[in-house]
């Protein structure tokens, strides 16, 4: 019973989730980064994932994010058909009285924004990874996917940004 | 043998004063130090000339202004680039803005909760001793009187933390503000004159701003910037996103909340 309680509260701590619907799955560690790193996308150091499918990319900002910034009450997104710049900010989220900007891990063209996002800001902290998705771009340079973090070093990233203050 | 022990020296903090600078054009400076400058910025601004009513970006009209009355009596209202709440600021406000890149402080966390921890604990050393001052929630207060609203913005390598004090206000102007959605947990079901003190029954203004100014070389070498001295810092061309808003946009805001409590009737 003890064991089946403390396996509980640490299933919750480590904020397993299924991932099922997108094919990915969570690579969790035992470590003071408590937060939800998937397998499958790539991540900037500035805590944006991105998704490549396709033709198309879908960016996010990632459970460690979510988790740091607190309650987001607000999101500011551009309109489609816009571009935006590999690490140059395109919106931004507002939580617990500050705006924070969102940075772009890829170049491209804007073809969708999550309109949800308007109506329901606070996907982004319950889904950040599924139904809080902000936008999707048209890459214009797949390849600087490459120079993006993986959800190993991901992980070990947020580990050390936690440990080091 | 001892070792020589290594003197750390702390950031540097441009430092400028400003006596009844208005108020768009204080937030205008902010948005534009933040984006474009690579200092670290103290700004501190001695009151604003007209009233002027401040939300943050995601701010509602209808939702927070008794918009008639705003539109009657002309005040501005501007939509600021951080983010929180509503304020009408006037003469008696004294605004402290830091302008940081995110590794002036050494170990401090670039995300809000952080950054507003910290701001606690430099205006515990401004207030030590004078009143029962504590950060509460995300406001400064006495007691459980609030006399200072915070607001934040953090790009990817700095952030902004500013403050409107209520040095003094004028009851008559906190009639253009409507009780807001959310509200503080401390605030109870206090309304907003019950809620909110003036700092002036704490210590005077002068007093104030020393202190600030004095707690703030704790953590950083100040460097003073004359107002006058700014135009190298700043370009004309920059875009910023806050803004006045029109009355075309206040009156629209107006008729749709009318339009809509007409329909609910």
């Amino acid at each position: 019973m003890a064991l089946r309680m403390w396996a509980s509260s640490t299933a919750s701590a480590l904020r397993i989730s299924c991932g099922s619907k997108s094919h990915l799955s969570p690579a969790f560690s035992l470590s003071r980064c408590f937060s939800t790193v998937l397998d499958g996308l790539k991540y900037a150091s500035s805590h944006e994932w991105v998704k490549h499918e396709g033709s198309v990319a879908t960016v996010g900002i990632t459970d460690h994010a979510q988790d740091h910034l607190g309650e987001v009450v607000f999101v500011d997104l551009p309109e489609p058909g816009g571009s935006v710049g590999q690490g140059s900010s395109f919106g931004a989220v507002e939580s617990v009285k500050a705006t924070s900007d969102i940075n772009s891990p890829i170049s491209g063209e804007i073809v969708e924004v999550n309109s949800k996002l308007t109506e329901s800001p606070g996907l982004v902290n319950s889904s950040p990874y599924e139904d809080g998705w902000m936008i999707k771009v048209k890459p214009s340079n797949p390849s600087e996917l490459e120079s993006l973090l993986g959800s190993k070093e991901y992980t070990k990233f947020c580990e050390e940004e936690d440990a080091a203050h | 043998m001892s070792t020589p022990q290594t003197k750390i020296v702390p950031p540097l903090i441009n430092l400028i004063r400003y006596n009844g600078l208005p108020i768009l054009q204080q937030l205008h400076v902010e948005e534009q130090l933040l984006r474009t400058s690579s200092d670290n910025w103290c700004i501190v601004n001695d009151g604003t000339e007209d009233p002027t009513i401040v939300m943050g970006i995601s701010g509602v009209p209808s939702d927070l202004l008794e918009i008639e009355s705003v539109l009657r009596d002309g005040i501005p209202v501007i939509r600021r680039f951080s983010g929180g709440g509503t304020v009408i600021v006037d003469s008696g406000t004294v605004f402290v803005t830091l302008i940081c890149n995110k590794e002036a402080v050494p170990d401090l966390q670039p995300y809000p909760r952080p950054i507003m921890s910290w701001s606690g604990h430099l205006y515990d050393r401004v207030f030590r001793g004078i009143g029962d001052f504590h950060l509460r929630e995300n406001d400064y207060v006495f007691g459980n009187c609030k006399f200072g609203g915070n607001a934040q913005s953090i790009t990817k390598t700095r952030w902004v933390h500013h403050t409107s004090f209520l040095w003094d206000y004028d009851v008559r102007n906190m009639a253009y503000l409507k009780h807001p959605k959310r509200v503080p947990e401390y605030r109870v079901a206090r309304d907003h004159l019950e809620f909110i003190c003036r700092m002036k029954d704490y210590m005077p203004r002068s007093m104030f701003i020393d202190r600030t100014i004095e707690a703030l070389e704790t953590d950083f070498s100040l460097r003073c910037i004359e107002p006058n001295g700014m135009a190298s810092f700043l370009d004309e061309k920059f875009r910023h996103s806050t803004r006045l808003l029109t009355r075309q946009e206040l009156e629209a805001a107006n008729y749709a909340s009318l339009d809509e409590i007409s329909m609910l009737s």
